[in-house]
């Protein structure tokens, strides 16, 4: 079970793409086993603190372990696949 | 200015001249004038004000710089401390590297409460973490997470300061540069548009002023901060690199980090327009303070007593401060060779209970080798030490041995400055300094005694195999002075200077001067005896005489008397014989009747 969060700071380009791609790729690779929750900073600043968050958009990978930052808008979908730990198929 | 060329005199001049053109400074911190001048926001970090004049430029960034424990954090963090409790301007403080906890532990040792200025929402303090193994860059992304956390620090607390320590921290976490460094102008122009004086910390680089050539962006004013080691005495320094639409001090000033923070050497003005006193105190030598015209010395001079070894200056000067103390007032006592302890018993084997004035609170020493720190951090402390105490005396014993901390150029400008410091606060100071035995000449090895105002000399007279002390009083400015060689004897009563004894072959001291004087008082018991021995011989023969008289004068009444019975005998015969031829004469003519 994957929990992802995604941080944004409002509707950005990025912000949009990145979204868009990370429905795409957890569609594709773990079919329906993951939760993607979306935490807009510009809404509610103090949540970036937590997982110290600096760049956007970040998705934040928190289960399972060990805890991953992803920056960017999620284009490079090797990089993405590799930093949450999952083997491309 | 006059330049006299002998070699220190010129690297005296040219600092003189140096410190001069950068101090036609007076500090004004609340200044409104009608050309919208540079507002400044003041650190509260001693002396730091006054260098800047001012403080930091407000609404805009600094960039303070150095290598590692300089003391970049500390310079930050009391930035923000001080501005949250003296200046009641709320601060947020960015750290990069430390967490809250440490840097709350690491100021509690200065006295700052950082968890209690936290409760009061004075100060807020996040804690930005950049792991690089954690991250991976996936695509275009742009900073604005760390705005976004800024922005609300800030605004949570209605900060008006801000701290970046150290932002280069994102270099090593994130591999963008492009991105990276277009986010870090955006960022310091946002800091600009919010209005908040921030400072950024900034590692010192190989050939720029900082790792990442922050410089470029941080502009408006760039200080230096400097940690050397020379002879194996290290030495704060900070220099104020660049301040865009301002005047500021360019010299490096040293700076000292001790229990209460850092603390800057404060400019003084150098202008040599000091107040000056006609005051005069006493010397605590009655016999020292007739020699000098004004008995004493003036308030707010500076007097150096210098002497071989073993000649008695810490008793003259610990004898100043004794008699500093008698009169109510304070004095700070710097011994840099012996501790005080020891000069307390020293003092008290002539006399002068010094142990008495520490308990009252009047005297107060402060010993340090002189080897512990440097030239300048001696300068530091000494002004600290001075501030805190308010002392209306200061005595430094002896200042020869600052020379193993610094050259004689660099001593003499030191006493320069502290010369000064202490004219402007009319704060009277004594200095001790040994001279050497071999050296015949009549100057300090610091080249000091041009500076002071009052200058005494002892000096070892060697005569008739054994060494006395004689003082004389080189120059006093301002007032006039015996030029005589007195001696100068310690005793168990004190310091005294005895009166110069005229022996027939001159000027006699020590055991020929005792000599002399049994001599002469021997000579002087010998004449009352004479005398009195011809006073009882007059007396006699006197007496004689007054006998002889009274002899003569019966001889003179006896033979008086005779005469006087020849006279009557002789007026009686003639009267008888009148008579008689009456007698004669009347029988004679008696019968014709």
């Amino acid at each position: 079970m994957y929990e992802l969060r995604l941080y944004v700071a409002g509707k950005t380009t990025k912000s949009v793409t990145a979204l868009s791609n990370l429905k795409k790729y957890c569609e594709e690779h773990m079919q329906g086993e993951y939760s993607i929750e979306v935490i807009d900073l510009l809404t509610h600043p103090q949540l970036a603190e937590g997982d110290q968050i600096l760049a956007i958009p970040t998705l934040v990978k928190k289960v399972p372990e060990p805890v991953r930052k992803i920056i960017g808008d999620l284009s490079n979908k090797e990089k993405v696949l590799v930093g949450l730990d999952i083997r491309p198929k | 200015m006059v330049y006299i060329c002998t070699k220190n005199s010129v690297s005296l001049y040219c600092s003189l001249f140096r410190i001069i053109m950068s101090d036609t400074l007076t500090p004004n911190l609340n200044h409104s004038n009608p050309l919208n001048t540079l507002n400044k926001t003041p650190t509260g970090i001693s002396g730091l004000d006054q260098i800047t004049l001012g403080g930091l430029p407000t609404g805009r960034p600094t960039l303070i710089c150095g290598s590692a424990g300089c003391g970049k954090t500390l310079f930050s963090l009391e930035f923000i401390i001080r501005g949250a409790q003296e200046f009641n301007e709320p601060g947020v403080f960015i750290a990069f590297e430390e967490k809250a906890e440490e840097l709350a532990t690491n100021v509690a040792s200065l006295g700052f409460d950082l968890n209690k200025l936290q409760e009061d929402k004075k100060i807020k303090i996040d804690y930005i973490h950049v792991d690089r193994s954690e991250i991976e860059e996936t695509g275009e992304y742009d900073l604005e997470g760390l705005f976004i956390r800024l922005d609300y620090a800030i605004d949570s607390i209605g900060a008006k300061r801000v701290v970046l320590d150290t932002i280069e921290n994102l270099f090593s976490g994130l591999s963008n540069q492009t991105i990276l460094r277009a986010e870090l102008r955006r960022l310091f122009q946002w800091l600009k548009d919010k209005g908040v004086t921030a400072i950024i910390t900034g590692e010192r680089g190989e050939s720029s002023l900082t790792r990442q050539g922050l410089e470029e962006y941080v502009s408006d004013c760039v200080i230096l901060l400097d940690h050397r080691i020379i002879n194996q005495i290290s030495t704060r320094r900070l220099r104020v690199v660049k301040y865009r639409g301002s005047v500021h001090g360019t010299n490096e000033y040293p700076f000292l980090i001790d229990e209460e923070g850092i603390s800057v050497l404060p400019v003084t003005s150098l202008k040599l327009n000091k107040p000056v006193s006609s005051e005069s105190t006493s010397s605590g030598i009655n016999a020292l303070d007739e020699m000098l015209s004004k008995r004493g010395f003036y308030r707010g001079s500076s007097i150096l007593v210098s002497g071989t070894a073993g000649t008695g200056k810490t008793s003259i000067a610990a004898s100043f401060a004794h008699e500093t103390c008698n009169r109510g007032e304070k004095c700070l006592f710097f011994a840099f060779e012996e501790s005080p302890q020891q000069i307390i018993r020293n003092m008290h084997s002539i006399g002068m209970n010094l142990e008495k004035h520490v308990d009252d609170g009047l005297l107060q020493f402060y010993s340090s080798r002189p080897t512990l720190y440097g030239l300048e951090m001696h300068l530091v402390a000494i002004h600290k030490a001075i501030r805190k105490f308010n002392p209306s005396v200061v005595v430094l014993d002896p200042i020869t041995n600052l020379i193993t901390v610094g050259t004689v150029s660099e001593v003499k400008a030191m006493l320069v400055r502290l010369i000064d410091f202490l004219q402007e606060e009319q704060i009277t100071v004594m200095f001790t300094a040994l001279t050497l035995n071999t050296v015949i000449n009549e100057q300090t090895d610091e080249g000091v005694s041009s500076l002071v105002d009052a200058w005494l000399l002892i000096k070892d007279i060697e005569l008739n195999g054994e060494r006395n002390r004689g003082l004389y009083i080189m120059k006093s400015r301002g007032m006039q002075h015996s030029n005589q060689v007195r001696e100068f004897v310690i005793t168990s009563d004190g310091l005294d200077l005895v009166d110069v004894y005229l022996g027939p072959e001159g000027v006699l001291i020590g055991s020929a001067r005792e000599a002399q004087k049994l001599l002469e008082e021997t000579g002087q018991v010998l004449h009352t005896h004479a005398i009195t021995r011809k006073d009882r011989e007059l007396l006699r023969k006197r007496k004689v005489l007054q006998s002889k008289i009274d002899s003569l004068q019966t001889e003179f009444e006896s033979t008086e008397e005779e005469l006087n019975k020849i006279y009557i005998e002789e007026d009686l015969k003639k009267e008888i014989m009148e008579q008689n031829r009456q007698k004669v004469t009347d029988i004679r003519r008696g019968g014709n009747k």
